[in-house]
């Protein structure tokens, strides 16, 4: 599977499964629809993003950084239009940032290199 | 009357059995090794201005015995042509009566040696399937080798693995110059099929010697060393390929601690698989054997062990250590954030 496939669909599923959690705290169960459906956005962004870098980029540790990274500012940003939670954003969204990292370099197809002629 | 020291015995003595290359294209440069029928030494090619390793018979014999199998190994050597087979580029008869042939004159280290630099294992199970392809080739090519052990392997400066000494080689099958070449790349290895015929037996056993054990122990196969010729083929090269895969994972006692590799099943399993007393009970062929190998490698079964689901999951981890290790990390912690923050 190509690196951006694979990064969109992780990105995706894990992001759904991150909102999905959310049903266990009784407080903001009423709202799971919504906060599923940002969740599973904001791991599609995240997918794409990773899988773009980890195409340009072949790098094991340089794709961990980098899913760190766009976990952790996309999580802010989410934390912040929440005004509040950060810890409990922020630190699993970038777990799941540097899953779809990894996974990307270490699993996604590079692109085939064009064949050269002398 | 006086008496010659030991040092200048040994200097006459060492000047009696340098090989004279006078109407040679060769020029001495240094002895390298010792073998089993002759020196190797170091000369210069002075046609092609390079250098080149001389094996030189011991006896200045040029029809005798010794003499047939070293131009019998240089015609074997001939017929391999494999990155992993030191290639040799002549065969003649000095003027003092030694047999020599000339070949490309590698400059590395013996396996032995070399693998004390290389302490990840599966770069040392890399190497070992690198021997494999060489001796899959050689196979094909219907050459057994006989003697393959870690001081028969050169490792070159480019990481470039040799199979050598081809000395005790039998051939399985003559190949008929009508008969296609087959395709290098291909492991294509046919059922092992023995020499027939009385003229044919009657020429192996003049050569190779029927009776006599030719090999290195630990490292020969049980046929082999009870000195069946008639009984060997592909499977007794396997046998010891297994010992020297076994060498290849087996620290030696004094190793460091980086060398202490943990007790794997499914690499014993291969090992044991390849050193089967019983030549019916091990690997059809090298190319199952590295096939398996490489399986192992990859982190999938291997056809030499069954696993039970212990075994299964350990390997299932190993493979996808740091996913597990990364999924666990994100469930711990959302539990936690569960546990203490109730979101």
């Amino acid at each position: 599977m190509n690196k951006i496939l694979l990064g969109v669909l992780l990105g995706t599923v894990l992001g759904a499964v991150d909102g999905l959690s959310a049903w266990f705290t009784p407080a903001v169960r009423a709202q799971i629809v919504g906060i599923v459906v940002g969740s599973t956005i904001k791991g599609l962004i995240a997918g794409v993003a990773i899988g773009f870098f980890a195409r340009k980029v072949q790098s094991l540790a340089l794709g961990i950084l980098f899913g760190l990274a766009v976990g952790f500012v996309l999580a802010f940003i989410v934390a912040q239009m929440q005004h509040g939670y950060y810890f409990e954003i922020i630190l699993p969204g970038s777990i799941v940032g540097i899953i779809v990292g990894y996974a990307t370099q270490r699993y996604g197809q590079a692109p085939a290199a064009p064949a050269t002629t002398r | 009357m006086k008496f010659l020291s030991d040092k200048a015995v040994d200097r006459l003595r060492q000047n009696v059995n340098v090989p004279d290359l006078s109407g040679t294209r060769y020029q001495l440069l240094e002895r390298v090794a010792r073998g089993g029928m002759g020196v190797v030494y170091a000369a210069l090619d002075e046609m092609l201005d390079r250098r080149v390793a001389l094996k030189v018979l011991d006896v200045p014999v040029a029809d005798g015995d010794l003499a047939r199998r070293l131009n019998r190994e240089a015609r074997v050597l001939a017929r391999l042509e494999h990155p992993g087979i030191v290639p040799v580029h002549d065969v003649g008869t000095l003027s003092d009566g030694r047999v020599f042939y000339a070949m490309k004159f590698v400059e590395g280290q013996r396996l032995d040696k070399h693998i004390e630099t290389v302490t990840s294992l599966p770069d040392r199970l890399r190497l070992f399937l690198r021997i494999c392809d060489a001796v899959a080739f050689a196979h094909a090519r219907g050459v057994l080798h006989r003697d393959l052990k870690p001081a028969n392997v050169m490792v070159g400066a480019f990481g470039e693995v040799l199979v050598m000494d081809w000395g005790l080689a039998k051939i399985l099958r003559e190949q008929s110059a009508a008969v296609p070449e087959e395709d290098p790349e291909a492991t294509i290895l046919h059922a092992p099929k023995l020499i027939d015929g009385p003229a044919d037996a009657a020429q192996a056993t003049q050569i190779t010697g029927q009776g006599t054990v030719l090999g290195t122990p630990g490292y020969m196969s049980p046929e082999q060393a009870s000195g069946d010729i008639a009984r060997l083929d592909e499977r007794s090269d396997i046998y010891s390929l297994g010992a020297l895969l076994r060498f290849l994972f087996t620290p030696p006692a004094t190793a460091n601690s980086n060398l202490r590799w943990r007790q794997d099943k499914a690499l014993e399993a291969i090992c044991a698989k390849a050193t089967e007393n019983e030549p019916a009970n091990r690997y059809a062929s090298v190319s199952d054997l590295s096939a398996d190998l490489s399986r192992y490698l990859d982190g999938l079964p291997v056809s030499a062990q069954k696993e039970s689901l212990l075994d299964k999951a350990l390997r299932f981890y190993r493979r996808y250590t740091v996913p597990i290790l990364l999924i666990a990390a994100y469930l711990i912690v959302r539990t936690l954030i569960l546990l203490f923050f109730h979101r």
